[in-house]
């Protein structure tokens, strides 16, 4: 190659390595704020801030969504397999909320740590099974991939 | 001399005589993947058990997803070309490159705004996935401004070279952003290596659409850049010959 042609290519490697090694470290440092929830234990554990509007994200505990009958008032128990959270929400969930499946609630949390939702989004997993392959399987298969396995401590 | 073909690859005349018996038969072999993969995947593949009909947006999403990150590196790698050898050339795919970017990522974020809705129960959130893929968007369309910015398409050629170039670490982000943050947007269903997690009923028609997608773009790219190469080089003998022939 060329000696300027060889000076102008390790230009550009530099020009790339070094802009993608800022913008690398920034969105290291900066990890924490890019995290779009927080898990379960870190609310426990009183990392996430009361009475200021937070996410959560979590798997929901077969078994503890209790309706109310007479108006628009949902409470359940969501879990990252280690701690809990109780949330009460009154709006509409998405369809494909239910038992075993993860979803993300942005809400307050109050003196009580209950989570006081004012939106509750159903999260997807990477999985995508016809019906008849779904309905073949275990109940337990069937829950999202990031509630697999997990121990409901029940 | 080993970079000769490589000098010659550069030359707009041989490359503008060399694609266009090119032209046909990528628009009909794309335009008819194209048709079949859809029809495929809408038509005779399965729901999805928990999303029902919704699911099959991915058959759209995910094709105009992975265009826009390869076209980008595509658009990249045509300015460092550029930048390098001072391929005119080069430069002129990466310029074609820019708008057809922005319109793909503006699909894979629309497409998946439709589908967040009724699945998630938002059309938007800013996540980490969504949001690196607005980055991506704002970089196609600051190139596309860029092109326009400069009296002097030599300068305009290289200032955005630098920006693309820059913009590339934005592709192993929005890839990787699933896997390093707590993001609403679900990890990938297709894998490299190891099984995918996507049933190979609905796999099969996705990755003929990625297919059909790639030659797609390869097609629209190459008529961008011939019509960029009759702009740049109207003034030269080949072209006027070409003009007057009609």
């Amino acid at each position: 190659m060329h000696p300027v042609r060889k000076q102008r290519l390790l230009l550009v490697l530099a020009l790339v390595v070094a802009s993608s090694t800022i913008i690398g470290l920034s969105v290291y440092a900066m990890r924490h704020y890019a995290d779009f929830f927080y898990p379960v234990s870190k609310i426990v554990s009183g990392e996430a801030p009361l009475h200021k509007s937070i996410r959560a994200g979590g798997c929901v505990v077969p078994g503890t969504i209790v309706s109310a009958s007479d108006r628009l008032h949902t409470e359940f128990v969501i879990t990252d397999g280690i701690e809990r959270v109780k949330v009460v929400y009154d709006g509409l969930l998405p369809d494909i909320f239910g038992e075993g499946e993860a979803a993300v609630i942005t809400g307050k949390l109050n003196d009580e740590r209950v989570l006081v939702a004012t939106q509750v989004l159903a999260k997807h997993d990477e999985n995508y099974v016809p019906p008849e392959v779904a309905s073949s399987m275990s109940p337990v298969e069937r829950h999202n991939e990031a509630c697999k396995g997990m121990n409901y401590g029940s | 001399m080993a970079w000769q073909w490589f000098h010659r690859l550069g030359s707009p005349k041989w490359f503008y005589e060399k694609t266009g018996p090119w032209l046909p038969w990528l628009g009909f072999i794309s335009i008819a993947l194209i048709l079949i993969g859809s029809t495929w995947g809408l038509a005779f593949g399965p729901s999805e058990a928990k999303q029902g009909n919704s699911a099959r947006i991915i058959y759209i999403h995910v094709p105009t997803a992975v265009l826009s990150m390869a076209g980008y590196y595509v658009m990249a790698i045509a300015g460092a070309i550029g930048l390098i050898w001072r391929m005119k050339l080069s430069f002129m795919v990466m310029k074609a490159a820019a708008p057809i970017g922005a319109i793909l990522t503006f699909l894979a974020l629309f497409t998946g705004a439709v589908w967040g809705k009724p699945t998630w129960g938002t059309w938007w959130v800013w996540d980490g996935r969504i949001t690196s893929m607005v980055v991506l968007f704002l970089l196609y369309l600051g190139i596309v401004a860029l092109q326009e910015a400069y009296q002097n398409q030599d300068t305009a050629d290289k200032i955005c070279a630098v920006l693309a170039l820059v913009g590339m670490v934005n592709i192993p982000i929005i890839y990787k952003s699933v896997d390093w943050w707590y993001t609403l947007h679900q990890p990938a269903s297709l894998k490299l290596t190891g099984k995918s997690s996507i049933d190979p009923s609905m796999a099969y028609p996705l990755l003929l659409m990625i297919l059909a997608f790639y030659i797609f773009y390869t097609w629209v790219l190459l008529m961008r850049t011939r019509v960029e190469i009759l702009k740049r080089e109207q003034k030269t003998t080949w072209v006027k010959d070409l003009v007057a022939r009609g």
